[in-house]
């Protein structure tokens, strides 16, 4: 589930344009949605954008804000649209439409190696959190945005249905084929740093 | 992977089982798979690591105290940079 600011900013006092309560809300979201931006984008500059141009539409459409969803997925929901407006900008050849039939299919099983026996230090070091971006990136938009809502931020797959306007059954599917993607690149890493340790034994 | 009926239908079940969704005997049956079939006790225990590394090192993202200064001044709310607490 979302994890909401301790005390959740008064709609009320939103919608009536108290800057407070909008700083507030700023505040208590703007972490979730950089770091969205941030895994959507894989640019900083472009992150930043997006995180400002949430903001603003948001506080102007606050005062038509129904509550229909938690101001969380609200605020998630817009913040997916802006970055993919910027993907469209970069990117006008792909085909964007979150709504619009799966083309990827579900990754077949080709890594079988055992890693997770790899000492902490090795898991996380700056070079596998640097492939830890890479390999995100490497998933369709489509796999990609459902992988950060669910996995990274933590919404259940219902908030993430809502999020994207999608049925949780498409949801389920598309985090599956995410993750199994993820965990084929890892273990495409993770087993080049085993044989390396392997051979290290071996001089030594 | 050996072929056999829990190898091919683990892969379905493989999210809702790691996420505590799968009902107990479906569960019990692919425990008791795993503890036969290496291959993919690998594939889940992996699976498992996949999603908590990325969830593990998304947590220590923190707002650069620029971006916030920016994200303020851009609102409008240049008098509310400097926090309360
Ligand atoms: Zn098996």
């Amino acid at each position: 589930m979302i994890k909401e600011p301790l005390q959740e900013p008064s709609l009320q006092l939103l919608r009536s344009g108290d800057r407070t309560e909008i700083a507030r809300l700023v505040d208590g979201h703007s972490l979730n949605i950089y770091r969205l931006a941030l895994k959507m984008l894989a640019n900083p500059q472009d992150a930043e954008d997006v995180l400002q141009n949430t903001f603003l539409k948001a506080i102007q459409a606050l005062p038509t804000f129904e509550g229909r969803s938690s101001l969380a997925t609200w605020l998630y929901r817009i913040a997916v649209n802006e970055a993919l407006m910027i993907i469209r900008k970069q990117k006008p050849e792909i085909e964007l439409d979150l709504q619009s039939e799966d083309t990827d299919e579900t990754p077949a099983l080709t890594q079988f190696t055992d890693w997770c026996c790899l000492p902490e230090w090795e898991l996380v070091s700056a070079e596998a959190k640097n492939h830890f971006d890479k390999a995100i990136q490497q998933l369709s938009e489509k796999l990609r945005v459902v992988f950060i809502l669910r996995d990274i931020e933590g919404l259940s797959i219902h908030e993430t249905s809502t999020a994207l306007d999608l049925t949780e059954t498409t949801v389920k599917t598309r985090l599956l084929r995410a993750r199994l993607k993820l965990r084929e690149l890892l273990s495409v890493y993770y087993e080049e740093r085993l044989d390396m340790e392997k051979s290290d034994e071996k001089i030594s | 992977m050996k072929k056999s009926h829990n190898c091919g239908s683990l892969l379905e079940s493989l999210s809702d089982y790691v996420d505590g969704e799968l009902g107990d005997a479906l569960c019990e049956e692919i425990e008791r798979h795993m503890a036969d079939c290496d291959n993919c006790r690998i594939v889940v225990d992996t699976f498992k690591k996949t999603i908590s590394l990325y969830q593990e090192t998304s947590e220590k993202t923190t707002i650069p105290i620029g971006v916030r200064e920016r994200l303020f001044h851009r609102l409008d709310l240049d008098d509310f940079i400097q926090k309360e607490n």
